[in-house]
Protein backbone atom coordinates (compact mmCIF):
# COMPACT_ATOMS: atom_id res chain seq x y z
CA UNK A 1 0.00 0.00 0.00
CA UNK A 2 2.73 2.33 0.98
CA UNK A 3 4.60 1.39 -2.14
CA UNK A 4 1.56 2.21 -4.20
CA UNK A 5 1.20 5.63 -2.64
CA UNK A 6 4.82 6.38 -3.42
CA UNK A 7 4.36 5.33 -6.98
CA UNK A 8 1.40 7.59 -7.40
CA UNK A 9 3.12 10.76 -6.22
CA UNK A 10 1.53 13.23 -8.61
CA UNK A 11 3.92 15.09 -10.89
CA UNK A 12 3.70 17.80 -13.47
CA UNK A 13 5.77 17.41 -16.65
CA UNK A 14 8.38 20.16 -16.80
CA UNK A 15 8.39 20.62 -20.55
CA UNK A 16 12.17 20.63 -20.44
CA UNK A 17 13.72 17.83 -22.48
CA UNK A 18 15.33 15.25 -20.28
CA UNK A 19 14.33 16.78 -16.96
CA UNK A 20 11.25 14.61 -16.61
CA UNK A 21 13.44 11.56 -16.86
CA UNK A 22 15.77 12.85 -14.19
CA UNK A 23 12.97 13.78 -11.82
CA UNK A 24 10.95 10.68 -12.53
CA UNK A 25 8.06 12.52 -14.14
CA UNK A 26 8.45 16.20 -13.41
CA UNK A 27 7.94 18.72 -10.62
CA UNK A 28 5.71 17.92 -7.65
CA UNK A 29 2.20 18.66 -8.83
CA UNK A 30 0.49 21.58 -7.12
CA UNK A 31 3.55 22.48 -5.07
CA UNK A 32 6.35 24.99 -5.29
CA UNK A 33 9.74 24.13 -6.74
CA UNK A 34 12.77 26.32 -6.18
CA UNK A 35 15.18 26.81 -9.05
CA UNK A 36 18.34 28.56 -7.97
CA UNK A 37 21.56 29.51 -9.65
CA UNK A 38 23.96 32.37 -10.23
CA UNK A 39 23.34 35.19 -12.69
CA UNK A 40 23.08 34.09 -16.29
CA UNK A 41 22.54 30.42 -15.65
CA UNK A 42 19.17 30.33 -17.37
CA UNK A 43 16.68 30.64 -14.51
CA UNK A 44 14.25 32.94 -16.27
CA UNK A 45 14.37 30.88 -19.42
CA UNK A 46 13.80 27.78 -17.35
CA UNK A 47 10.63 29.29 -15.94
CA UNK A 48 9.48 30.56 -19.31
CA UNK A 49 9.92 27.19 -20.94
CA UNK A 50 8.04 25.53 -18.10
CA UNK A 51 5.08 27.79 -18.85
CA UNK A 52 5.30 27.82 -22.65
CA UNK A 53 5.57 24.05 -22.92
CA UNK A 54 2.89 23.68 -20.30
CA UNK A 55 0.58 25.61 -22.59
CA UNK A 56 1.58 24.05 -25.90
CA UNK A 57 1.98 20.46 -24.80
CA UNK A 58 -0.19 19.95 -21.76
CA UNK A 59 -2.77 22.70 -22.21
CA UNK A 60 -2.06 24.14 -18.79
CA UNK A 61 -2.28 27.94 -18.76
CA UNK A 62 0.36 29.77 -16.78
CA UNK A 63 1.12 32.98 -14.93
CA UNK A 64 4.55 34.58 -15.01
CA UNK A 65 5.12 37.06 -12.23
CA UNK A 66 8.27 38.94 -12.98
CA UNK A 67 10.05 40.98 -10.38
CA UNK A 68 12.88 41.95 -12.68
CA UNK A 69 12.17 42.13 -16.36
CA UNK A 70 9.28 43.89 -18.04
CA UNK A 71 6.82 42.12 -20.29
CA UNK A 72 8.47 43.54 -23.40
CA UNK A 73 11.95 42.52 -22.34
CA UNK A 74 10.77 39.02 -21.60
CA UNK A 75 9.01 38.76 -24.94
CA UNK A 76 12.16 39.91 -26.72
CA UNK A 77 14.37 37.51 -24.82
CA UNK A 78 12.40 34.38 -25.49
CA UNK A 79 11.51 35.21 -29.08
CA UNK A 80 14.80 33.76 -30.23
CA UNK A 81 13.73 30.45 -28.73
CA UNK A 82 10.56 30.35 -30.75
CA UNK A 83 8.23 31.32 -27.92
CA UNK A 84 5.69 33.91 -28.99
CA UNK A 85 4.60 35.48 -25.71
CA UNK A 86 2.27 37.99 -27.29
CA UNK A 87 0.28 35.26 -28.98
CA UNK A 88 0.06 33.21 -25.81
CA UNK A 89 -1.17 36.27 -23.95
CA UNK A 90 -3.69 37.10 -26.68
CA UNK A 91 -4.98 33.52 -26.55
CA UNK A 92 -5.58 33.91 -22.81
CA UNK A 93 -3.16 31.14 -22.03
CA UNK A 94 -0.52 33.24 -20.37
CA UNK A 95 -0.51 36.21 -18.04
CA UNK A 96 2.59 38.22 -17.31
CA UNK A 97 2.54 40.53 -14.34
CA UNK A 98 5.56 42.70 -13.86
CA UNK A 99 5.90 43.73 -10.23
CA UNK A 100 8.00 46.86 -10.11
CA UNK A 101 9.01 48.18 -6.76
CA UNK A 102 10.67 51.57 -6.84
CA UNK A 103 12.44 52.05 -3.57
CA UNK A 104 12.65 55.79 -3.97
CA UNK A 105 8.94 56.44 -4.32
CA UNK A 106 7.86 54.30 -1.40
CA UNK A 107 7.67 55.30 2.23
CA UNK A 108 6.82 52.81 4.96
CA UNK A 109 4.93 53.70 8.08
CA UNK A 110 3.05 51.38 10.37
CA UNK A 111 1.92 47.87 9.83
CA UNK A 112 1.22 46.32 6.46
CA UNK A 113 1.15 43.00 4.68
CA UNK A 114 1.63 41.87 1.11
CA UNK A 115 -2.01 41.12 0.44
CA UNK A 116 -1.77 43.26 -2.69
CA UNK A 117 0.64 40.77 -4.19
CA UNK A 118 -1.63 37.88 -3.30
CA UNK A 119 -4.58 39.63 -4.89
CA UNK A 120 -2.66 40.30 -8.07
CA UNK A 121 -1.47 36.73 -8.31
CA UNK A 122 -4.87 35.34 -7.47
CA UNK A 123 -6.51 37.55 -10.06
CA UNK A 124 -3.99 36.53 -12.72
CA UNK A 125 -4.42 32.83 -11.92
CA UNK A 126 -8.20 32.93 -11.86
CA UNK A 127 -8.57 35.06 -14.98
CA UNK A 128 -7.08 32.34 -17.21
CA UNK A 129 -7.51 29.25 -15.04
CA UNK A 130 -3.75 28.88 -14.64
CA UNK A 131 -2.25 25.58 -13.50
CA UNK A 132 1.35 26.77 -13.53
CA UNK A 133 2.97 29.79 -11.93
CA UNK A 134 6.48 31.20 -12.14
CA UNK A 135 7.81 33.79 -9.68
CA UNK A 136 10.99 35.30 -11.09
CA UNK A 137 12.96 36.34 -8.90
CA UNK A 138 10.94 36.88 -5.77
CA UNK A 139 14.05 37.80 -3.81
CA UNK A 140 13.97 41.17 -5.50
CA UNK A 141 11.35 42.08 -2.92
CA UNK A 142 14.08 42.17 -0.30
CA UNK A 143 15.60 45.10 -2.13
CA UNK A 144 12.33 47.03 -2.16
CA UNK A 145 10.89 46.38 1.26
CA UNK A 146 12.54 47.52 4.45
CA UNK A 147 10.74 45.33 6.92
CA UNK A 148 12.23 41.94 6.19
CA UNK A 149 10.45 40.31 9.12
CA UNK A 150 7.12 41.08 7.48
CA UNK A 151 8.46 39.99 4.14
CA UNK A 152 9.66 36.66 5.42
CA UNK A 153 6.44 35.79 7.13
CA UNK A 154 4.52 36.89 4.05
CA UNK A 155 6.65 34.73 1.79
CA UNK A 156 5.96 31.78 4.01
CA UNK A 157 2.28 32.58 3.73
CA UNK A 158 2.59 32.98 -0.03
CA UNK A 159 4.11 29.56 -0.57
CA UNK A 160 1.50 27.99 1.66
CA UNK A 161 -1.19 29.82 -0.24
CA UNK A 162 0.17 28.63 -3.58
CA UNK A 163 0.04 25.06 -2.33
CA UNK A 164 -3.56 25.49 -1.22
CA UNK A 165 -4.34 26.99 -4.58
CA UNK A 166 -2.97 23.80 -6.11
CA UNK A 167 -0.83 25.45 -8.77
CA UNK A 168 2.54 24.01 -9.69
CA UNK A 169 4.96 26.82 -9.04
CA UNK A 170 8.53 27.50 -10.04
CA UNK A 171 10.26 30.06 -7.86
CA UNK A 172 13.64 31.27 -8.99
CA UNK A 173 16.33 32.49 -6.65
CA UNK A 174 19.77 34.01 -7.01
CA UNK A 175 22.53 31.87 -5.64
CA UNK A 176 24.06 33.09 -2.38
CA UNK A 177 27.58 32.86 -1.02
CA UNK A 178 27.12 29.97 1.31
CA UNK A 179 23.45 29.23 0.92
CA UNK A 180 21.56 28.07 -2.12
CA UNK A 181 19.77 31.39 -2.38
CA UNK A 182 20.73 34.80 -1.06
CA UNK A 183 17.75 35.12 1.23
CA UNK A 184 17.55 31.49 2.22
CA UNK A 185 14.38 30.79 0.26
CA UNK A 186 15.17 27.10 0.44
CA UNK A 187 13.90 27.25 3.99
CA UNK A 188 10.42 28.03 2.78
CA UNK A 189 10.26 25.95 -0.35
CA UNK A 190 11.14 22.52 0.75
CA UNK A 191 9.46 20.20 -1.68
CA UNK A 192 11.83 20.35 -4.58
CA UNK A 193 15.03 22.31 -5.06
CA UNK A 194 16.96 22.41 -8.32
CA UNK A 195 20.35 24.02 -8.68
CA UNK A 196 21.58 25.38 -11.99
CA UNK A 197 25.26 25.91 -12.46
CA UNK A 198 27.33 27.58 -15.12
CA UNK A 199 31.05 27.00 -15.05
CA UNK A 200 34.07 27.10 -17.25
CA UNK A 201 36.35 24.10 -17.31
CA UNK A 202 39.47 24.52 -19.39
CA UNK A 203 37.93 27.39 -21.31
CA UNK A 204 34.87 25.40 -22.24
CA UNK A 205 31.60 26.51 -20.74
CA UNK A 206 29.37 23.86 -19.30
CA UNK A 207 25.98 24.21 -17.76
CA UNK A 208 24.95 21.70 -15.19
CA UNK A 209 21.81 20.94 -13.27
CA UNK A 210 21.45 19.11 -9.99
CA UNK A 211 18.42 18.14 -7.97
CA UNK A 212 19.32 19.10 -4.44
CA UNK A 213 16.16 17.86 -2.91
CA UNK A 214 12.92 16.25 -3.92
CA UNK A 215 10.69 15.40 -1.02
CA UNK A 216 8.64 12.26 -1.37
CA UNK A 217 10.22 11.15 -4.59
CA UNK A 218 13.29 9.41 -5.83
CA UNK A 219 15.43 11.40 -8.20
CA UNK A 220 18.75 11.27 -9.94
CA UNK A 221 21.48 12.67 -7.73
CA UNK A 222 24.10 13.36 -10.34
CA UNK A 223 24.97 16.60 -11.98
CA UNK A 224 23.35 16.62 -15.37
CA UNK A 225 24.70 18.75 -18.18
CA UNK A 226 22.17 20.95 -19.91
CA UNK A 227 22.18 22.95 -23.07
CA UNK A 228 20.50 26.17 -24.11
CA UNK A 229 20.01 26.44 -27.84
CA UNK A 230 17.34 27.56 -30.29
CA UNK A 231 14.94 24.96 -28.91
CA UNK A 232 15.37 26.14 -25.34
CA UNK A 233 16.76 24.11 -22.48
CA UNK A 234 17.44 20.42 -22.72
CA UNK A 235 18.93 18.27 -20.02
CA UNK A 236 21.05 15.27 -20.79
CA UNK A 237 20.17 12.43 -18.52
CA UNK A 238 23.00 10.05 -17.85
CA UNK A 239 21.41 7.13 -19.59
CA UNK A 240 20.49 4.04 -17.73
CA UNK A 241 23.60 1.96 -17.99
CA UNK A 242 21.70 -1.24 -18.17
CA UNK A 243 22.47 -3.85 -20.72
CA UNK A 244 18.96 -4.47 -21.84
CA UNK A 245 18.91 -3.63 -25.51
CA UNK A 246 17.39 -6.04 -27.95
CA UNK A 247 19.73 -7.66 -30.45
CA UNK A 248 19.33 -8.52 -34.05
CA UNK A 249 20.49 -11.52 -36.06
CA UNK A 250 20.38 -9.57 -39.26
CA UNK A 251 23.71 -9.14 -41.02
CA UNK A 252 24.71 -5.93 -42.73
CA UNK A 253 27.58 -5.29 -45.07
CA UNK A 254 30.76 -3.46 -44.15
CA UNK A 255 30.41 -1.75 -47.48
CA UNK A 256 33.30 -3.69 -48.96
CA UNK A 257 32.49 -7.18 -50.25
CA UNK A 258 36.03 -8.41 -49.71
CA UNK A 259 36.00 -7.24 -46.12
CA UNK A 260 32.60 -8.85 -45.52
CA UNK A 261 34.15 -12.16 -46.42
CA UNK A 262 36.59 -12.00 -43.55
CA UNK A 263 33.65 -12.44 -41.23
CA UNK A 264 32.06 -15.86 -40.96
CA UNK A 265 28.58 -14.56 -41.52
CA UNK A 266 29.54 -12.11 -44.24
CA UNK A 267 29.24 -8.81 -42.36
CA UNK A 268 28.33 -7.21 -39.04
CA UNK A 269 25.31 -7.83 -36.92
CA UNK A 270 22.83 -5.05 -37.31
CA UNK A 271 22.94 -2.61 -34.42
CA UNK A 272 26.47 -3.47 -33.38
CA UNK A 273 29.18 -0.98 -32.63
CA UNK A 274 32.33 -1.12 -34.59
CA UNK A 275 35.72 0.39 -33.89
CA UNK A 276 38.36 1.12 -36.46
CA UNK A 277 41.76 2.14 -35.14
CA UNK A 278 44.91 3.15 -36.91
CA UNK A 279 47.53 5.84 -37.17
CA UNK A 280 47.33 8.78 -39.54
CA UNK A 281 46.81 7.87 -43.19
CA UNK A 282 45.72 4.28 -42.74
CA UNK A 283 42.45 4.73 -44.62
CA UNK A 284 40.12 4.93 -41.63
CA UNK A 285 37.88 7.53 -43.20
CA UNK A 286 37.77 5.63 -46.47
CA UNK A 287 36.58 2.47 -44.77
CA UNK A 288 34.06 4.50 -42.81
CA UNK A 289 32.83 5.99 -46.07
CA UNK A 290 32.35 2.55 -47.56
CA UNK A 291 30.15 1.74 -44.63
CA UNK A 292 28.31 5.03 -45.08
CA UNK A 293 27.74 4.31 -48.75
CA UNK A 294 26.40 0.83 -48.16
CA UNK A 295 24.13 2.09 -45.42
CA UNK A 296 22.74 4.73 -47.77
CA UNK A 297 22.26 2.15 -50.49
CA UNK A 298 20.23 0.07 -48.07
CA UNK A 299 18.11 3.21 -47.63
CA UNK A 300 19.14 3.45 -43.99
CA UNK A 301 19.33 7.02 -42.83
CA UNK A 302 22.91 7.80 -41.98
CA UNK A 303 24.45 10.41 -39.73
CA UNK A 304 28.13 11.14 -40.24
CA UNK A 305 29.83 13.12 -37.50
CA UNK A 306 33.05 14.53 -38.74
CA UNK A 307 35.44 16.18 -36.33
CA UNK A 308 38.14 16.79 -38.88
CA UNK A 309 36.66 17.50 -42.26
CA UNK A 310 33.87 19.71 -43.50
CA UNK A 311 31.07 17.99 -45.43
CA UNK A 312 32.32 19.30 -48.80
CA UNK A 313 35.84 18.25 -48.07
CA UNK A 314 34.77 14.77 -47.10
CA UNK A 315 32.65 14.33 -50.20
CA UNK A 316 35.43 15.60 -52.46
CA UNK A 317 38.08 13.42 -50.88
CA UNK A 318 35.98 10.31 -51.08
CA UNK A 319 35.27 11.01 -54.72
CA UNK A 320 38.98 10.51 -55.36
CA UNK A 321 38.73 6.87 -54.33
CA UNK A 322 35.53 6.23 -56.20
CA UNK A 323 33.05 6.74 -53.39
CA UNK A 324 30.32 9.10 -54.43
CA UNK A 325 28.40 10.35 -51.44
CA UNK A 326 26.90 13.50 -52.93
CA UNK A 327 23.65 11.96 -54.33
CA UNK A 328 22.79 10.67 -50.87
CA UNK A 329 23.63 13.98 -49.34
CA UNK A 330 21.20 15.60 -51.75
CA UNK A 331 18.46 13.07 -51.14
CA UNK A 332 18.91 13.68 -47.40
CA UNK A 333 19.65 10.00 -46.84
CA UNK A 334 23.00 11.11 -45.52
CA UNK A 335 23.55 13.89 -43.06
CA UNK A 336 27.08 15.06 -42.39
CA UNK A 337 27.55 17.07 -39.23
CA UNK A 338 30.94 18.70 -38.93
CA UNK A 339 32.11 20.45 -35.82
CA UNK A 340 35.31 21.24 -34.03
CA UNK A 341 35.79 19.08 -30.96
CA UNK A 342 36.95 22.05 -28.92
CA UNK A 343 33.83 24.04 -29.77
CA UNK A 344 31.98 22.58 -26.82
CA UNK A 345 32.47 20.35 -23.87
CA UNK A 346 32.04 16.65 -24.17
CA UNK A 347 28.53 16.61 -22.83
CA UNK A 348 27.50 19.19 -25.33
CA UNK A 349 28.74 17.01 -28.15
CA UNK A 350 26.77 14.17 -26.71
CA UNK A 351 23.72 16.35 -26.26
CA UNK A 352 23.92 17.58 -29.84
CA UNK A 353 24.26 14.01 -31.00
CA UNK A 354 21.24 13.12 -28.90
CA UNK A 355 19.23 15.83 -30.56
CA UNK A 356 20.43 14.95 -34.04
CA UNK A 357 19.49 11.33 -33.48
CA UNK A 358 16.10 12.35 -32.24
CA UNK A 359 15.54 14.63 -35.18
CA UNK A 360 16.94 12.53 -38.01
CA UNK A 361 16.27 9.07 -36.60
CA UNK A 362 19.27 7.56 -38.36
CA UNK A 363 19.88 3.83 -38.64
CA UNK A 364 23.62 4.30 -38.87
CA UNK A 365 25.89 6.72 -37.04
CA UNK A 366 29.53 7.27 -37.90
CA UNK A 367 31.87 9.21 -35.64
CA UNK A 368 35.11 10.12 -37.33
CA UNK A 369 37.37 10.19 -35.39
CA UNK A 370 36.27 9.61 -31.84
CA UNK A 371 39.80 10.26 -30.61
CA UNK A 372 39.39 13.98 -31.36
CA UNK A 373 37.16 14.21 -28.36
CA UNK A 374 40.12 13.39 -26.16
CA UNK A 375 41.30 16.92 -26.66
CA UNK A 376 38.31 18.25 -24.73
CA UNK A 377 38.19 15.95 -21.79
CA UNK A 378 40.13 13.64 -19.58
CA UNK A 379 40.23 9.96 -20.36
CA UNK A 380 37.72 9.20 -17.64
CA UNK A 381 35.26 11.71 -19.00
CA UNK A 382 35.73 10.54 -22.56
CA UNK A 383 35.15 6.97 -21.56
CA UNK A 384 32.11 7.99 -19.61
CA UNK A 385 30.76 9.83 -22.58
CA UNK A 386 31.46 6.99 -24.95
CA UNK A 387 29.69 4.52 -22.72
CA UNK A 388 26.69 6.80 -22.80
CA UNK A 389 26.96 7.30 -26.51
CA UNK A 390 27.23 3.60 -27.27
CA UNK A 391 24.41 2.94 -24.87
CA UNK A 392 22.27 5.49 -26.63
CA UNK A 393 23.00 3.99 -30.02
CA UNK A 394 22.47 0.44 -28.84
CA UNK A 395 19.13 1.11 -27.21
CA UNK A 396 18.01 2.66 -30.48
CA UNK A 397 19.42 -0.24 -32.46
CA UNK A 398 21.65 2.03 -34.49
CA UNK A 399 24.71 0.75 -36.29
CA UNK A 400 27.64 2.58 -34.81
CA UNK A 401 30.94 3.04 -36.57
CA UNK A 402 33.78 4.78 -34.78
CA UNK A 403 37.21 5.54 -36.07
CA UNK A 404 40.05 6.34 -33.73
CA UNK A 405 43.45 7.76 -34.39
CA UNK A 406 46.31 5.95 -32.70
CA UNK A 407 49.93 6.91 -32.63
CA UNK A 408 52.39 4.74 -34.41
CA UNK A 409 54.93 5.04 -31.67
CA UNK A 410 52.73 3.85 -28.84
CA UNK A 411 51.55 0.34 -28.48
CA UNK A 412 47.93 -0.03 -29.44
CA UNK A 413 47.07 -1.44 -26.05
CA UNK A 414 48.43 1.66 -24.35
CA UNK A 415 46.53 4.11 -26.46
CA UNK A 416 44.00 6.03 -24.43
CA UNK A 417 41.02 6.01 -26.74
CA UNK A 418 41.59 2.45 -27.74
CA UNK A 419 41.65 1.62 -24.08
CA UNK A 420 38.43 3.46 -23.52
CA UNK A 421 36.47 2.16 -26.46
CA UNK A 422 37.80 -1.24 -27.39
CA UNK A 423 36.04 -3.06 -24.61
CA UNK A 424 32.76 -1.38 -25.51
CA UNK A 425 32.93 -2.10 -29.21
CA UNK A 426 31.57 -5.32 -30.67
CA UNK A 427 33.93 -5.38 -33.59
CA UNK A 428 37.43 -4.01 -33.63
CA UNK A 429 39.58 -3.69 -36.71
CA UNK A 430 43.08 -2.22 -36.64
CA UNK A 431 44.76 -0.65 -39.61
CA UNK A 432 48.52 -0.39 -40.06
CA UNK A 433 51.08 0.89 -42.47
CA UNK A 434 53.98 -1.51 -42.90
CA UNK A 435 57.22 -0.85 -44.66
CA UNK A 436 57.59 -3.41 -47.38
CA UNK A 437 60.31 -3.28 -50.01
CA UNK A 438 60.74 0.46 -49.48
CA UNK A 439 57.04 0.87 -50.17
CA UNK A 440 54.16 1.45 -47.90
CA UNK A 441 52.07 -1.63 -47.43
CA UNK A 442 48.65 -1.21 -45.98
CA UNK A 443 47.17 -3.92 -43.87
CA UNK A 444 44.22 -4.57 -41.63
CA UNK A 445 43.50 -7.09 -38.95
CA UNK A 446 40.31 -8.01 -37.18
CA UNK A 447 41.03 -7.99 -33.49
CA UNK A 448 37.64 -9.06 -32.31
CA UNK A 449 34.17 -9.74 -33.51
CA UNK A 450 31.59 -10.55 -30.89
CA UNK A 451 29.34 -13.47 -31.64
CA UNK A 452 30.96 -14.36 -34.93
CA UNK A 453 34.08 -16.11 -36.14
CA UNK A 454 36.49 -14.08 -38.23
CA UNK A 455 39.64 -14.25 -40.25
CA UNK A 456 42.47 -13.69 -37.83
CA UNK A 457 45.42 -13.05 -40.12
CA UNK A 458 46.72 -9.76 -41.39
CA UNK A 459 45.19 -8.73 -44.69
CA UNK A 460 47.06 -6.49 -47.08
CA UNK A 461 45.19 -4.03 -49.21
CA UNK A 462 45.81 -1.24 -51.67
CA UNK A 463 43.99 1.96 -52.47
CA UNK A 464 43.49 3.29 -55.97
CA UNK A 465 41.01 5.62 -57.63
CA UNK A 466 38.72 2.61 -57.78
CA UNK A 467 38.83 2.26 -54.05
CA UNK A 468 40.17 -0.32 -51.65
CA UNK A 469 41.29 -3.68 -52.94
CA UNK A 470 42.24 -6.48 -50.63
CA UNK A 471 45.17 -8.53 -51.84
CA UNK A 472 43.90 -11.97 -52.28
CA UNK A 473 45.79 -14.37 -50.14
CA UNK A 474 45.44 -18.08 -50.36
CA UNK A 475 42.77 -18.44 -47.77
CA UNK A 476 40.66 -15.72 -49.25
CA UNK A 477 40.93 -17.26 -52.70
CA UNK A 478 39.63 -20.57 -51.48
CA UNK A 479 36.91 -18.73 -49.68
CA UNK A 480 35.91 -16.93 -52.85
CA UNK A 481 35.94 -20.07 -54.93
CA UNK A 482 33.89 -22.12 -52.57
CA UNK B 1 -3.04 78.60 -7.82
CA UNK B 2 -5.76 76.68 -6.08
CA UNK B 3 -5.25 73.81 -8.45
CA UNK B 4 -1.65 73.42 -7.41
CA UNK B 5 -2.71 72.70 -3.92
CA UNK B 6 -5.23 70.08 -4.90
CA UNK B 7 -4.21 66.63 -3.70
CA UNK B 8 -5.53 63.47 -5.29
CA UNK B 9 -5.01 60.48 -3.07
CA UNK B 10 -5.88 56.86 -3.46
CA UNK B 11 -6.04 54.38 -0.66
CA UNK B 12 -5.79 50.74 -1.61
CA UNK B 13 -7.30 48.30 0.85
CA UNK B 14 -8.37 44.67 0.81
CA UNK B 15 -11.60 44.42 2.75
CA UNK B 16 -12.39 46.21 5.98
CA UNK B 17 -9.39 44.99 7.94
CA UNK B 18 -8.38 46.80 11.14
CA UNK B 19 -5.27 48.08 9.39
CA UNK B 20 -7.25 49.51 6.50
CA UNK B 21 -9.68 51.19 8.85
CA UNK B 22 -6.80 52.69 10.84
CA UNK B 23 -5.10 53.88 7.66
CA UNK B 24 -8.24 55.59 6.41
CA UNK B 25 -8.85 57.18 9.77
CA UNK B 26 -5.27 58.45 9.90
CA UNK B 27 -5.11 59.92 6.43
CA UNK B 28 -8.51 61.59 6.79
CA UNK B 29 -7.31 63.17 10.00
CA UNK B 30 -4.03 64.46 8.49
CA UNK B 31 -5.78 65.83 5.46
CA UNK B 32 -8.38 67.63 7.49
CA UNK B 33 -5.70 69.13 9.64
CA UNK B 34 -3.22 70.16 6.97
CA UNK B 35 -4.89 70.34 3.58
CA UNK B 36 -7.88 72.45 4.42
CA UNK B 37 -10.30 70.54 2.19
CA UNK B 38 -8.10 70.73 -0.92
CA UNK B 39 -7.95 67.01 -1.44
CA UNK B 40 -9.84 63.96 -2.61
CA UNK B 41 -9.43 60.44 -1.30
CA UNK B 42 -10.51 57.54 -3.44
CA UNK B 43 -10.76 54.22 -1.71
CA UNK B 44 -10.13 51.13 -3.80
CA UNK B 45 -11.02 47.78 -2.35
CA UNK B 46 -8.94 45.21 -4.18
CA UNK B 47 -11.15 42.38 -3.03
CA UNK B 48 -13.84 43.94 -5.21
CA UNK B 49 -11.58 45.19 -8.01
CA UNK B 50 -8.47 43.01 -8.09
CA UNK B 51 -7.63 44.10 -11.63
CA UNK B 52 -6.79 47.60 -10.36
CA UNK B 53 -3.75 46.42 -8.39
CA UNK B 54 -1.47 46.08 -11.38
CA UNK B 55 -1.88 49.61 -12.68
CA UNK B 56 -0.53 51.35 -9.61
CA UNK B 57 1.95 48.56 -8.87
CA UNK B 58 0.35 47.68 -5.55
CA UNK B 59 1.90 44.85 -3.60
CA UNK B 60 1.39 45.89 0.02
CA UNK B 61 -1.87 46.57 1.84
CA UNK B 62 -2.74 49.22 2.83
CA UNK B 63 -1.03 51.50 0.29
CA UNK B 64 -1.65 55.20 -0.07
CA UNK B 65 -0.86 56.63 -3.50
CA UNK B 66 -0.46 60.31 -4.21
CA UNK B 67 -1.57 60.62 -7.83
CA UNK B 68 -1.57 64.42 -7.93
CA UNK B 69 0.63 66.36 -7.68
CA UNK B 70 3.11 64.32 -9.66
CA UNK B 71 5.47 62.55 -9.22
CA UNK B 72 3.59 59.62 -7.81
CA UNK B 73 4.45 58.80 -4.22
CA UNK B 74 3.47 55.72 -2.27
CA UNK B 75 3.21 55.11 1.41
CA UNK B 76 2.65 51.61 2.65
CA UNK B 77 1.39 50.70 6.12
CA UNK B 78 -1.36 51.91 8.42
CA UNK B 79 0.02 55.48 8.23
CA UNK B 80 0.42 55.68 12.01
CA UNK B 81 3.47 57.93 11.88
CA UNK B 82 2.14 61.38 11.01
CA UNK B 83 5.48 63.00 10.31
CA UNK B 84 6.52 60.27 7.90
CA UNK B 85 3.23 60.49 6.04
CA UNK B 86 3.46 64.25 5.69
CA UNK B 87 7.04 64.08 4.50
CA UNK B 88 6.15 61.23 2.18
CA UNK B 89 3.29 63.19 0.63
CA UNK B 90 5.22 66.42 0.76
CA UNK B 91 2.54 68.23 2.77
CA UNK B 92 3.64 71.24 4.75
CA UNK B 93 2.14 70.83 8.19
CA UNK B 94 -0.19 73.73 8.92
CA UNK B 95 -0.31 72.91 12.59
CA UNK B 96 3.26 74.03 13.13
CA UNK B 97 2.57 77.48 11.77
CA UNK B 98 0.41 78.16 14.76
Amino acid sequence: MRQKLLLEFPKTPTGIDGLDEVTGGGFPKGRPTLVCGSAGCGKTLFGMQFLAKGISEYNEPGVFMSFEETKNDLAQNVKSLGIDLEKLIADNKLRIDHVRIERTEIEETGEYDLEGLFIRLNHAIDSIGARRVVLDTIESLFGGIQNSAVLRSELRRLFRWLKEKGVTTVITGERGDKTLTRQGLEEYVSDCVILLDFRIIEQIATRRLRIVKYRGSTHGTNEYPFLIDQDGISVLPITSLKLEHTVSDEIISTGLAELDMLFDKGGFYKGSSMLLTGSAGTAKTILASYFTLSSCKRKDKTLYLSFEESPEQLVRNMQSVGINLSPYLKSKMLHIHSSRPSLQGLEMHLLILHKLIEKLKPKTVIVDPISSLLSVGSIGEVRDMLVRLIDLLKTNNINAYFTSLTHESTLEEKDLTVNAVSSLADIWITLKNKKQDKQRGRCLRIVKSRGMGHESGTQYFSISSNGIKLEKNKKLLTHLES
Amino acid sequence: MAKEHQFELRLYIAGQTPRSVTALKNITKYCNEHLDGKYTIEIIDLLKNPQLAEGDQIFAIPTLVRKVPVPIRKIIGDLSNEEKVLVGLNIRPLARKK
